[in-house]
């Protein structure tokens, strides 16, 4: 029986890259597995996204007013899609686990909470970013966007800020479950909720009623939006949109360590009063 | 032993049982020597209680204290809610104790979980996989965990898998189309494929068909011959555990009520100079059948109103 030989010597940073690599690659297994999900999800997506592009077309009284607002649109929700991909896939780190019965193996695991956060932060990009693409290329085929100044490079800078600050995001949710095995989800569905309300996706901020547009100053997608349609609809550099920049700046320098500060306080409370088990 | 700082250090030579926590810069350097620890677990005094609603708790554990040597085996008996699974909750890092300590090769568990867990590995009643990923995906994910890499780890995995006698064939058929058996089989690989030193299994033959359990249970017995691994086995099957382990030890609502060789309980609990099966040793020390206390067990349960089953499900963490 050679089961139990010892594996090799590694330092510990190698081991939680293995670990990283691990919650990535265990993830595309997954989207492999549900791939038919996979589909009917993307195409369903589609096909909301379309409909909303249509709303702009009908839009204005001229051609170019009705396409820049199609665009205005289109960007709204393709960003939101990728965005809301990543900040899902972070809040689900627990209860997926749950659901799947595999809590308790991953949790006495000696790869540290971050490693697994970043792990799924990982996949959330790189699965985002596949799926975003993939919507673009079927929407293209719908619409004349009014893409002609872009500058794609300052919109993908932009985007790529805010995935950090929505991983954060996405961490700081994903405590719910381990507060509470049920509610803990539905919390974070009210945090999508109120995003998707606060982020000025489909509409300017200032449509909102006036208690409620400073909510949209904590959104990291409310940034993201607004420099991303500057720099897409009217080819503003990255450098113009700092006002946008700097705020994401600073919510990926707080989110991430926040999100896996108050993760490893509500692991700590989740062994302490048994929370931490499959069923629940 | 002390850590002086939790920060930026290295583990070296897990693998070989001892590890070396070494700080870096001016760092002090901690070292545990895992190597010369005489008990694979040591127990003190472990109590837990879980808040069932306000103002009322359940004691999970009361003053528990056990040691389980090195290579040793120790069964631990007990019906459905005595505690067993909230025992391995506790040594397996998930749920922490109100009181007492739990030392593994010497090491605080709870003060430095990492370090224990590098040695620890757990096989429990439920085979808990991602049921549409097969087998092979599930192990890589399993061992990935423990720092161990593809390369290194799908050749172990074969041999693993000839060794407990899973058809390799159906190694990549999702864990949903295999029997609980074989599932159960793969539990086991999973841990194995970490080299634990210390194997936690919460009542791996509960619910197999006869073939499948014996199947386990020669593969423990296998595991027990051939390794340096030290195993603690829950159970409330009296043959499985008077087979399988060195001692056993009773737990009855939270409490160790007794820990001896079979033999040894089967002594303290003769009468008429008849030497007790391990079923009437259960029923002197206990005052009740494992059965019984099981149905009593089940009883309560279902006398609960549904309502109260459910938010239990939600607030409590007893097992």
């Amino acid at each position: 029986m050679q089961s139990l030989t010892a594996p090799s010597v590694k330092s510990n940073w190698t081991r939680e890259l293995v670990a990283i690599w691990g919650y990535a690659q265990r993830n595309y297994f997954l989207t492999k597995r549900y791939f038919a999900w996979e589909v009917v999800w993307l195409v369903y997506s589609t096909m909301n996204a379309l409909t909303i592009g249509f709303i702009g077309v009908g839009f204005g009284t001229s051609p170019e007013q009705a396409n820049r607002m199609t665009t205005f649109l289109l960007i709204g929700t393709l960003i939101w899609s990728y965005l809301s991909m990543i900040f899902d896939l972070l809040s689900e780190t627990v209860s997926w686990e749950r659901w799947e019965g595999t809590i308790e193996y991953t949790f006495m695991s000696p790869a540290s909470r971050i490693t697994q956060l970043i792990g799924m932060g990982v996949y959330a990009i790189g699965y985002g970013i596949a799926r975003t693409i993939i919507m673009f290329g079927a929407i293209s085929l719908f619409f004349d966007m009014s893409l002609g100044n872009a500058n794609y490079l300052a919109a993908l800078g932009i985007l790529g800020i805010c995935s950090i600050s929505l991983v954060g995001f996405g961490m700081v949710a994903a405590v719910m479950p381990l507060l509470s095995p049920e509610k803990g989800q539905q919390v974070t569905s009210i945090f999508t909720a109120v995003l998707l309300l606060i982020s000025g996706i489909y509409y300017q901020v200032d449509v909102l009623p006036g208690w409620l547009q400073p909510l949209a100053n904590i959104s990291p997608v409310y940034y993201a939006l607004d420099g991303i349609r500057a720099t897409l609809l009217d080819g503003a550099s990255f450098s113009s949109q700092w006002d946008n920049i700097w705020p994401l700046l600073v919510m990926g320098l707080i989110f991430p360590p926040l999100g896996v500060w108050l993760f490893q306080r509500g692991e700590m409370f989740a062994k302490r009063t048994g929370r931490l088990k499959r069923t629940g | 032993m002390i850590i002086i700082s939790r920060h930026l250090y290295r583990a070296v030579d897990a693998g070989a049982g001892h590890l070396a926590l070494c700080g870096r810069g001016n760092y002090l350097m901690t070292t545990f020597d895992i190597a010369g620890a005489v008990n694979a677990l040591e127990l003190h005094d472990v109590s837990k209680r879980f808040k069932k609603k306000r103002n009322e708790y359940s004691d999970a554990l009361k003053g528990v204290s056990l040691t389980v040597k090195r290579g040793e085996v120790l069964g631990i008996l007990g019906p459905n809610g005595s505690g067993k699974s909230t025992l391995v909750r506790v040594m397996s890092t998930l749920t922490l104790p109100d009181t007492g300590s739990v030392r593994i090769f010497g090491v605080d568990a709870v003060e430095h979980p990492r370090v224990v867990q590098r040695y620890i590995n757990r096989v429990s009643v439920e085979a808990s996989f991602f049921k549409k990923m097969s087998s092979m995906e599930n192990l890589i994910f399993g061992a990935k965990l423990y720092g161990v890499t593809d390369r290194e780890s799908r050749p172990r995995i074969k041999g693993i898998l000839e060794d407990i006698g899973f058809d390799y064939a159906r190694v990549n058929e999702p864990m949903e189309h295999l029997s609980r058996g074989m599932q159960q089989k793969i539990a086991l690989a999973r841990a194995m494929l970490t080299s634990p030193m210390l194997m936690l299994l919460d009542e791996p033959t509960t619910g197999l068909d006869p073939r499948s359990k014996k199947d386990v249970q020669k593969l423990i017995r296998s595991i027990r011959q051939s390794h340096d691994s030290s195993i603690l086995l829950c159970t409330h099957d009296m043959g499985e555990a008077e087979e399988l382990c060195d001692r056993i030890g009773i737990l009855l609502n939270g409490e160790l009520i007794a820990v001896d060789t079979a033999d040894g309980l089967k002594r303290r609990y003769q009468q008429d100079g008849r030497l007790p099966s391990l079923e009437e040793v259960f029923m002197a020390a206990t005052g009740t059948s494992l059965e019984d206390a099981e149905f009593a067990e089940e009883l309560k349960d279902e006398a609960k109103p549904e309502a109260a089953r459910e938010r239990e499900a939600e607030e409590v963490g007893v097992a």
